[in-house]
């Protein structure tokens, strides 16, 4: 009976787990920079979050549930110490000031989303991970919130702040 | 950075509330620096988002690999039970392999015998020496095989011997003699011996739809073959028997 029920279980978790599949690794290859490191880090999220699926409530956010795995997972390796170093006195940095000239009106064509690409792997991973679930993953303030284990109001200061040293970033590459 | 300033992100992220929305919508239609921000952030937004979503693709291969390591170990899905049973199978076919190689090989010489039969049959010239006379048939075979055999005499029973041909099986040249009773044919085989060491002695069988009967005498291996009743295959195997005992 145990041994169906776990089987159940499994097959509840790879219907749920596999669609996120392209999202996560697009996530974690974003956060790790490299692609063995990227397909570690979804190969131990998966195995971590089928471990602990008994521990999922139904009915709570999955998606945000498989992120923060993903991220805790990454936070403790090797890189992710590291690169988390780098962003701890993240929240105290001075608010960036909003740029005069839009940068963003020029990212047009591929070069320039190159240049974006590139700014965007340059920036701290705390606003690198912020920016990819609010734009690339469609993330509500609250999922994020779940994924980061932070409060809201700190979704959207860290968010904001994101945004700026993106926009700071870009703006040096252009005028490089 | 104004109050308005603050709440653009918000709002361009969809989290602000319907009165707060309007609100804001309201401000933006009145202030040009309002509306150029809030452009500038949406070109933003949407260059994050085509530059981040779906940059790295995971390879099938790692896929396939992760999808493995998490499956249900087995049960649910129709591809692995078959997976499994294919696997079962093989392990299966493998243990009666090993184990009973002496059957199969058995087996396949049976078959061998059973297309000798049939292909004779089937032949438009099924034998190459046509005679009812066994003092004509069997000095046909001087010269043509490495051993010498005695034929029964058939005169007085119910078989009718056709003729005889070479027949060739386990890579082994051997002489076949067609027999009719009663509109079957049956064929008798004889090799050396020593090419058949996986067949053993057995009475008239069942195999596929003939039956045989096969048996080693005087360093000679004898098999008889027909669609023939078992018991018209078992007297003609007993003729034979006692003609190669004289």
């Amino acid at each position: 009976m145990e041994v169906v029920k776990n089987r159940e279980a499994a097959a509840a978790f790879e219907e749920l787990a596999m669609p996120l599949f392209d999202q996560l690794y697009n996530f974690a290859h974003w956060l790790a920079q490299d692609r063995m490191e990227a397909e570690d880090l979804v190969q131990e999220t998966y195995a971590k979050a089928l471990r602990g699926f008994s521990s999922f409530q139904p009915g709570t956010n999955f998606r945000a549930w498989m992120y923060r795995i993903l991220r805790n997972t990454f936070l403790t390796s090797r890189t992710g110490l590291k690169a988390a170093t780098v962003g701890l006195d993240l929240e105290e940095v001075a608010e960036l000031p909003a740029a005069a000239e839009s940068p963003e009106a020029l990212l047009i064509d591929q070069s320039q989303r190159e240049i974006l690409q590139a700014a965007l792997e340059e920036i701290p991973v705390h606003y690198r991970e912020i920016l990819l679930l609010c734009e690339a993953e469609e993330m509500s303030y609250k999922e994020i919130a779940e994924t980061l284990s932070i409060p809201i109001g700190t979704v959207m200061s860290r968010l904001s702040r994101a945004r700026g040293a993106l926009r700071d970033r870009l703006n040096k590459k252009m005028a490089a | 950075m104004d109050q308005w300033t603050e709440k653009l992100d918000a709002y361009l992220d969809g989290e602000l509330s319907t009165p707060e929305m309007s609100d804001v919508q309201q401000h933006v239609r009145g202030c040009p620096a309002c509306a150029a921000d809030i452009l500038s952030r949406v070109q933003m937004k949407r260059a994050v988002q085509a530059a981040a979503t779906a940059r790295f693709r995971p390879s099938a291969e790692f896929r396939q690999r992760v999808r493995a390591q998490i499956a249900p170990r087995s049960g649910l899905m129709p591809v692995r039970i078959w997976a499994i049973a294919a696997a079962l199978l093989i392990i299966v076919s493998l243990v009666l392999l090993s184990g009973r190689e002496r059957k199969m090989a058995r087996q396949q010489v049976f078959r061998e015998i059973a297309d000798l039969h049939v292909s004779a049959l089937a032949s438009a010239n099924p034998v190459d020496v046509v005679s009812t006379d066994r003092h004509t048939v069997k000095p046909w075979f001087q010269g043509k095989l490495p051993f010498t055999f005695n034929l029964p005499e058939v005169q007085n029973s119910e078989f009718i011997l056709v003729g005889g041909r070479i027949a060739y099986a386990e890579q082994s040249p051997g002489a076949e003699l067609i027999y009719q009773v009663r509109k079957h044919q049956i064929s008798v085989f004889i090799f050396e011996d020593r090419a058949f060491q996986t067949v053993s002695d057995g009475k008239a069988q069942q195999r596929a739809t003939f039956n045989v009967e096969s048996w080693s005498q005087n360093d000679l291996r004898y098999f008889v073959i027909g669609d023939a009743s078992a018991q018209d295959i078992h007297h003609l195997a007993e003729l034979m028997r006692q003609a190669a005992q004289s």
